[in-house]
Order: structure tokens, then sequence, then C-alpha cells
């Protein structure tokens, strides 16, 4: 059944934009956008690396993630900057550190564009177990660490105050993050996944009053996107990432049509 | 012995090498309200978060009583546009709760009729009452409440109040309550701490209100040439403005 480069493709789509969902959601809420941007560019490195040791590719650009998260993680506690100035520093010279490695190491030919865009159509077999297998896993510690990092995205101090740990839930969202873009670089590119982590999430944000209903809708709307896009992109032989994530931000505007007051109001007479 | 909850000993806070608040003792047992006063700048929030482990003494302990149920009321929570969140999700945010509790706590705090309004079409003091309904549904063992009727209308302050009082004799739990507003509070209070960036007096209300110390920091409490406007009403509004007509004089 996976022999078909097609249901591959559908297969992969389809297991990230659940994951993407949910975890675009804490996204949003947190403010982080700028976040995923930062740790995809620190994926150039990775594969940089994963070529000069010829180690894998996913795993390289996971590691490479964690580093870099962490190392946020650090300069928040020990600086005074804003986030976002310790995301462009380090987003910068994370992305300027891979290409002079990739200097240094001239043999090294990267396809850049496979690695800007991804190619889902060129996904095989070992990628469709790490997107399902550690999709899952992501997908399930995600779940057991909600409510502490719910609870510290509403208020930090609240939820510390009352027990439970915020910070750690905090790290290991960072970690999740890392892990997600490492299993989709090689399907969606660098350049989308922080696309397809926040756009489904924003359309959902305009159809949701709960968080839940958020997060799930969010998945929703990526599946969604992914089926279309795929088959749009072989009707009209686009390249598919672009093509999913031109999708999601159709899905974005149709949600910004007052369809919901209309029928909010229609309901209010009713009752 | 009555049972310690919390206790601070001689804790202080320094940053940015300034002492916030230093020199901090006390105590909140079973049952026990203690109130905080002071001016602002005073660290009377930062107090609040030592004792609730959210900041940790760079002097002294901080001691909180191993698995004891917690409920805080912070001073001030802004929620981001970007998460949309009811009232009942708000309310489950730390424990998840039983629907019978929630319409309690939301019935006690008189917001009942919010339960599935988005938390930011709230007023100010809709969303007051509705922290504390999130802190009641808890049934804590340990409460506290950081200026917990800051935005509230006077009469809701009243209510608000008594139902704080009501609480803390049903399920007997220890507060620690700051607060501005003395006349209403001192009544109730067990013991109160007047701050001002180290302790400055403490005792019971009856003693702090006499000492020197309090009466430079906030001068005589009753000024005779201040009296407070009675407005007294034929009746009596519900939680959501319309008029209880049951006890209509």
């Amino acid at each position: 059944m996976f022999d078909d480069f097609i249901v591959r493709a559908f297969a992969a789509g389809i297991g990230l934009a659940l994951i993407t969902g949910p975890l675009g959601c804490f996204i949003v809420w947190r403010r982080l956008s700028y976040f995923g941007d930062t740790i995809a560019h620190s994926a150039l490195l990775g594969v940089v690396i994963a070529y000069a040791l010829n180690y894998n590719l996913i795993i390289a650009v996971f590691v490479v993630s964690c580093v870099l998260a962490l190392s946020l993680l650090f300069l928040q506690r020990r600086t005074n900057l804003p986030d976002d100035a310790l995301l462009g520093l380090l987003a910068h010279s994370v992305l300027a550190i891979g290409l002079v490695l990739l200097g240094i190491l001239s043999f090294i030919r990267i396809d850049l564009m496979g690695l800007l865009f991804g190619d889902i159509l060129s996904v095989n077999f070992t990628d469709l177990l790490f997107v399902w297998i550690g999709g899952g896993i992501v997908l399930i510690v995600l779940i057991l660490i909600w409510r502490p990092l719910f609870a510290g995205t509403v208020n930090l101090e609240l939820a510390k105050a009352e027990g439970l740990n915020p910070d750690l839930a905090n790290a290991i969202f960072t970690l999740l993050i890392a892990s997600v873009i490492a299993i989709s670089i090689k399907i969606v590119g660098i350049l989308l996944i922080t696309g397809l982590l926040i756009i489904p999430a924003a359309a959902s944000r305009n159809l949701s009053s709960s968080p839940i209903q958020m997060a799930i809708l969010s998945s929703i709307i990526g599946v969604a996107s992914v089926v279309l896009g795929i088959q749009t992109s072989m009707i009209w032989n686009t390249p598919t990432g672009p093509t999913i994530l031109t999708i999601t931000l159709g899905v974005f505007i149709a949600t910004m049509l007052p369809l919901k007051k209309l029928l909010i109001s229609k309901n209010k007479i009713k009752s | 012995m009555r049972n310690n909850l919390i206790e601070l000993k001689n804790c202080g806070v320094v940053r940015n090498q300034k002492w916030l608040v230093r020199g901090v003792s006390l105590k909140v047992s079973q049952g026990e309200i203690v109130t905080l006063i002071g001016p602002n700048g005073s660290g009377k929030s930062t107090t609040a978060k030592m004792c609730l482990n959210i900041l940790k003494p760079d002097e002294g302990f901080n001691t909180i009583k191993n698995d004891i149920r917690i409920s805080y009321v912070p001073q001030k929570i802004s929620i981001d546009w970007s998460l949309p969140l009811r009232v009942i999700d708000f309310i489950n945010l730390v424990i998840k709760h039983k629907n019978s509790e929630i319409s309690d706590a939301l019935n006690m705090t008189g917001i009942k009729h919010l339960i599935y309004e988005d938390v930011r079409n709230l007023s100010g003091g809709e969303f007051q009452r509705l922290l504390m309904a999130r802190a009641i549904a808890k049934e804590p063992h340990f409460l506290v409440l950081d200026e917990p009727v800051q935005g509230v209308d006077y009469p809701g302050e009243i209510a608000l109040y008594k139902t704080i009082q009501e609480f803390v004799k049903n399920i007997n739990c220890g507060i620690l309550l700051i607060s501005h507003n003395l006349h209403v509070v001192m009544s109730q209070t067990d013991y109160v701490i007047c701050l001002n960036g180290h302790v400055c007096c403490a005792g019971t209300p009856k003693t702090v209100i006499k000492d020197q110390e309090y009466i430079k920091l906030f001068g005589d409490s009753i000024d005779p040439t201040l009296a407070f406007y009675e407005h007294n009403h034929d009746h009596e509004h519900l939680p959501d403005g319309s008029i209880n007509e049951s006890k209509r004089v």
C-alpha cells in the first residue's frame, strides 16, 4: 500500500498536520511564531552536519534544534534582552555558522530548494515511520504536559503557585517543537514548517471558543489542506509544499468571513 | 498547637542590588486570616509570592506544608487575545472540576450566568469574581488573595468579603489577604502585618491600629471629617443586574 509515492505523500502530510495542529496553537498562544522560524533556520546547520558525518538527517537536525532551544532557555534566564532579540541573535548566527561550515566542507552538495521547500513526493518508508511514530510520541507527550503547559501559558505565576511545574513543561514543549521541525524538514522544508504550524492554528482561532476546540480544529484544517494541496499540486503540476500552504491560507481567509457571526445571530434570535 | 500551613522566617528578596522586602516573618495556620497592608511598593505582593514559592527568598527560609492545596488570586492577569478561553475553561485551569463544584463556586461569587462567556468579555469586576470562583472551587487549604476586590463596586466588595468569610468558616482554610481597604478587612482579620519594605508593626487589628508606625503610614484610620455616604437601596440586584423581586421591600 505504501509502495505508491502518492500514498506515502498523503500519509506523511496527514501525519504531520495532525501534530502541527495542537503544537501550532501553543506557538500562537505563547507568541512563539518567531521561535519556530529560529529553530527552522538552525536546521541548515543540522543538515550540513548530517551530510558531513554521513548521519541520519532527521536525527542531526533534531539534535541541533534541541541545542538551540536549550541555549534560548539559558539566554532567557541569563540576560535582560527581550525574547525576539534573543531569537534574532540565535537564528541568524546559527544560519551563518551553517553556511560557513558548508563553505569549509566544499565537497558537500546540498539541494537547497529541497531543503527550503521540502519534497513531500520523495518521502520514503523510513521517513513515514519517523512521522507516525515520532509524531505519535510528540502528541502523547503534549497531552501529558497539557495542563501545566496551558496553565503556564495563561499565567505562569498562578500555575507555579498552585503546584504545577510550568517551567519543566515549557522546556519539554521546546523539545517537542524541535522534534516536529526535524521530522518535517524533508516533507515541507525549512521555510514552510512555520507556516504549517501557525496558519492552521490562526484559522482555527477564528472559529473556536475553547482551547481544546481550537487545537482539534487546527489539526482538521491542517489535514484538509494537506489532502487538498497534494491533489491540487498534481492537477496543476505545482510544487507540493507551497501548494499546501496556499490552501491553508485560503482556509484562513475563509474563516475571516463573517459566517460565524451570521450563524450566531440566527441562534440568538431563535433562543 | 495550631497547624501551620506556611511559614516565612526572616525572609527577604533582593533585585538589582535593592531589597524589595526584608526581614519578614509570618505564619498562616488553618482557619486563620492574616492580612498584609502597606503602601504601594512596600513588598506586599513580593511577600505573598514567597509564601507561594513563586519567588525563592534570597535570605531566610520559606516553608510550605507538604501536600496542601493552594489557591492564588493574583493581582493582575492579562489574557492574550489569541487564547479562546471561556469562564469554565479558566476555572478548570489547574484542576479539572466536577460541574456541580463549578456551578457552586460561580453561584457563591454571583457570576453563574457567565459560565460559557469568553473571559475577555468580562468586566473588571466580573473577572475579579471569576478569579475568586476559581480559587474557591479548588477548596484550598491555603488561599492567597492579592487585592481581591479591586475593580469591584462597593456593594460587590462587601459581598465578596462576606463570601470569603463564609468560605473560611466552611472549609477551615488559612488565608493570606493583601488589601488596601483597611476598614472592611480589619474586622475579619486575625492578624495584621503592616509592611513598608520591612515589617513596620504586626499584631491583632486592635493593637496595630493604635501602633505609632501604623498611624505614621496611614494616618488616623478614621478621620472624623470623612463620613461614608450611606447608600441604602430599597431593592437588591441579582448578579446579572436585574432586580431581585423576592426581596423587594
